[in-house]
C-alpha cells in the first residue's frame, strides 16, 4: 500500500492570503508524480472530507515540471479567528501524510 | 549581463523578504556594485495576522527595522539609487508608514543626507468604503460574499492594496526614499523596471520570484537578498550572497510558495501567467527566466480590514499523571462541560455569547479532532484553556470563575483531588482582542493613483558632525 508519504520528498502547506490554504506535494520525480498525482484519495471529494471543506472549491493543478501537485482550498474559517489553531496553516499537511494513493487517473478534472 | 533583445535591462537589488527581517551589508554593496539601479523591498504582509493592520503597528521591532533601513540609506545615497518600500510597518495603514517614515527621517538626520522621502498612503474610511458600496464598485472575491456595512463597520482600519504605478508616479515626481502603503509584494519590485522600459511580465514575473529576498535560492544558507535583472522579454536571477546559489527548481518552485495557483498571478490591473514560463540555469548561481504573459485587466485594488469583535483570556496547565494521560479524549469532554457548566452558574446570563475551548497541546491540539484509536499516552500534555466573550472583563471573568475547575478536576473513582500544574501566577492571562480580516474583496478604479494620497517629507541637512 502506496503512501503519500512514501512518494513525495516534501509535503509543505501555508496560507495563501487570510482565506485560502494551499498545500504542496513534491513527489520524488517525475514517474512517482505520474502514477500517483491523480489519485482518487486526493481527489475534490476525499480533500473536503479530510478538511471538513466544499468539494466544489477544492482547486487542483498539475506542475509537471516540478513534479509537484498542489490543492488549494478556501479555510473553513478566516485566519486569526475564535477557534484558531494553525494561524498560518504550516501545520494543515500532516493530515495528508498517511493518505493511501492508487495508480489509477481517478479524479475527474 | 549582454543584453540579447537589445533592449533595456534594468538591475533590481531587493535586500531582504522583509525590511527588519535583515539586511547584510556586504550583500547590498556587492548589489550595487554590480550595477544596481534601485533597491526595493516590502516591510509587511497579511501573512502574520490581522492584528497589526487592526492595531496599526509593526511585527518588527523598531531597532531591527532601523538598522536594515540605516544599511539601505547609507549605502544607496552616494549614488542616489531610489529605495522602494511597500507595505510600510508590517501593514501599510497611515499609522505604520507614518512609524516608518520617523525612522527614515531619524535615520536622514544622523547620516547628514536629505532625500526627498514620499510616503504613499493608501488608507480609506470605512465611509468612504461604503460610498463605493453604494457605487457598485465593490466585488467580492472567493469565497467572499457581497460586502455589507456591519463588515465595513468591524473594520478598525481599511487600506488598498496598490500597484506600481504610484511609485513609478513618485520616481518620476523625484523621491529618492518611497514609502508606500500596503502594496502588492510583486508590485515594489516590478515599478522601476516597468517605468524604464522593461517587459512588463517580465517585470512581474522578477517581482514575484524575488519578492521573498532569498527564500528563491536553494542553498542551506541562503542569505538575505537577491539581484534580478530584467530586460524585454525575461530576467535573470542570483542570490547576493556569493556562497549561495539559485536552482531551476529552486526558482521555478517559489511561484508556488503561499500561492493558491502556481500559473497564474491576479495583480493589480491584470494577470501574470507563467504556464509557459521556461527557467534555465545560467551559471553555478545564476537562473534566467522567459515567458511569462501579462494579460492586462480592469483596475481594481484589493481591499483589506481588520478588526475585532470579541476578547479572549487564556490559561495553561501542564499535566502528567498518568491515570489522566490514560483516557484524554473523555478528559477532554469532561473539561469541556464542567467548565461551561462554570460559567453558567457563576455569571449566568451576563456571560452573554461566549465559548470555552480546551485543548490539548501534546494530543490532539492542532487539528482538535479525534486522534486514531490505539494512540499510545503522551508523557505530558498542556492543557490551553481558551475564553472568548463580547469584553475583555467578561472573559476574564470566565477565567477566574473557572480556574478551580481547571486546576483540580475530579479524576472519576479517584478520591484524591488532583492540582495540575499552572506555570503562571495569576493563572489567567488577558489575551486581548480577536482580530480578524474582515474583507475580501475588491474595488473598481478608473485610475491606479486615485486612491493614492502621497505625502513628501522635507529632511533639512543638517551640519555634518565631523
Amino acid at each position: 500500500m502506496t503512501r503519500v508519504g512514501d512518494v513525495c520528498d516534501l509535503v509543505r502547506s501555508k496560507n495563501a492570503g487570510p482565506f485560502w490554504i494551499t498545500i504542496d506535494l513534491f513527489f520524488d520525480g517525475p514517474d512517482m508524480f505520474a502514477r500517483h498525482a491523480r489519485s482518487s484519495g486526493l481527489n475534490a471529494g476525499a480533500i473536503a472530507r479530510l478538511y471538513d471543506v466544499n468539494a466544489a472549491q477544492v482547486r487542483h493543478f498539475l506542475v509537471e515540471s516540478l513534479a509537484l501537485l498542489k490543492i488549494s482550498f478556501p479555510r473553513r474559517m478566516p485566519q486569526g479567528g475564535i477557534e484558531e489553531r494553525d494561524l498560518h496553516g504550516g501545520q494543515q499537511f500532516v493530515r495528508l501524510i498517511g493518505v493511501e494513493l492508487d495508480d489509477v487517473n481517478a479524479w475527474p478534472h | 549581463m549582454s543584453n540579447e533583445d537589445g533592449g533595456n535591462v534594468v538591475t533590481v537589488l531587493v535586500p531582504t523578504g522583509a525590511l527588519g527581517a535583515g539586511v547584510i551589508e556586504s550583500e547590498v554593496a556587492y548589489g550595487i556594485g554590480q550595477g544596481a539601479e534601485v533597491i526595493a523591498a516590502d516591510a509587511g504582509s497579511s501573512d502574520s495576522g490581522a492584528a497589526y493592520l487592526a492595531l496599526g503597528v509593526a511585527k518588527y521591532n523598531r531597532g531591527a527595522v532601523r538598522r536594515d533601513l540605516e544599511i539601505l540609506m547609507r549605502l544607496a545615497w552616494p549614488k542616489r539609487i531610489p529605495i522602494l518600500i511597500g507595505t510600510s510597518g508590517q501593514a501599510g495603514a497611515d499609522a505604520n508608514l507614518a512609524w516608518l517614515r520617523d525612522i527614515a527621517i531619524e535615520l536622514a538626520g544622523e547620516l547628514g543626507i536629505a532625500p526627498r522621502i514620499v510616503c504613499l498612503r493608501s488608507e480609506i474610511s470605512g465611509n468612504q468604503l461604503k460610498q463605493f458600496m453604494r457605487e457598485g464598485r465593490v466585488t467580492p472575491l472567493s469565497p467572499a460574499t457581497q460586502l455589507n456595512e456591519a463588515a465595513v463597520d468591524a473594520c478598525d482600519r481599511i487600506v488598498t492594496v496598490l500597484g506600481p504605478e504610484p511609485y513609478i508616479a513618485a520616481l518620476r515626481d523625484g523621491a529618492d526614499i518611497i514609502l508606500g502603503g500596503r502594496t502588492s509584494d510583486p508590485a515594489v519590485i516590478a515599478a522601476f523596471p516597468i517605468m524604464k522600459g522593461a517587459g512588463v511580465a517580465a517585470s512581474w514575473h522578477a517581482g514575484k520570484i524575488a519578492e521573498c529576498g532569498g527564500l528563491s535560492s536553494d542553498s542551506h544558507n541562503p542569505g538575505s537578498g537577491v539581484l534580478v535583472r530584467i530586460a524585454a522579454d525575461g530576467f535573470t536571477i542570483e542570490p547576493l550572497a556569493l556562497a549561495a546559489h539559485c536552482s531551476v527548481r529552486s526558482v521555478s518552485a517559489h511561484m508556488a510558495y503561499e500561492n493558491a495557483d502556481p500559473f497564474r498571478l491576479t495583480e493589480p490591473g491584470g494577470v501574470l501567467d507563467v504556464t509557459d514560463a521556461h527557467y534555465e540555469q545560467r551559471d553555478g548561481r545564476t537562473v534566467s527566466v522567459r515567458g511569462a504573459t501579462w494579460m492586462p485587466r480592469p483596475y481594481t485594488l484589493k481591499l483589506e480590514g481588520a478588526g475585532a469583535r470579541q476578547y479572549q483570556t487564556v490559561m495553561l496547565v501542564g499535566i502528567q499523571d498518568p491515570i489522566v494521560l490514560r483516557d484524554l479524549d473523555a478528559f477532554h469532554d469532561r473539561m469541556q462541560a464542567a467548565l461551561v457548566r462554570r460559567v453558567i452558574d457563576t455569571i449566568g446570563a451576563d456571560a452573554g455569547d461566549f465559548i470555552i475551548s480546551v485543548r490539548l497541546y501534546g494530543w490532539n491540539a492542532v487539528s482538535g479532532e479525534r486522534v486514531p484509536m490505539g494512540t499510545p499516552p503522551p508523557r505530558e500534555v498542556g492543557v490551553l484553556f481558551v475564553a472568548t466573550a463580547q469584553t475583555q472583563d467578561l472573559a476574564t471573568q470566565m477565567a477566574q470563575a473557572c480556574n478551580p475547575v481547571f486546576f483540580h478536576l475530579a479524576i472519576p473513582g479517584h478520591s484524591e483531588m488532583p492540582s495540575y500544574a499552572f506555570p503562571f501566577s495569576p493563572a489567567y492571562v488577558p489575551r486581548g482582542p480577536v482580530f480578524e480580516f474582515l474583507l475580501n474583496h475588491v474595488v473598481a478604479v478608473d485610475d491606479p493613483l486615485e486612491q493614492v494620497r502621497p505625502e513628501w517629507t522635507e529632511v533639512a541637512v543638517k551640519e555634518m558632525a565631523q
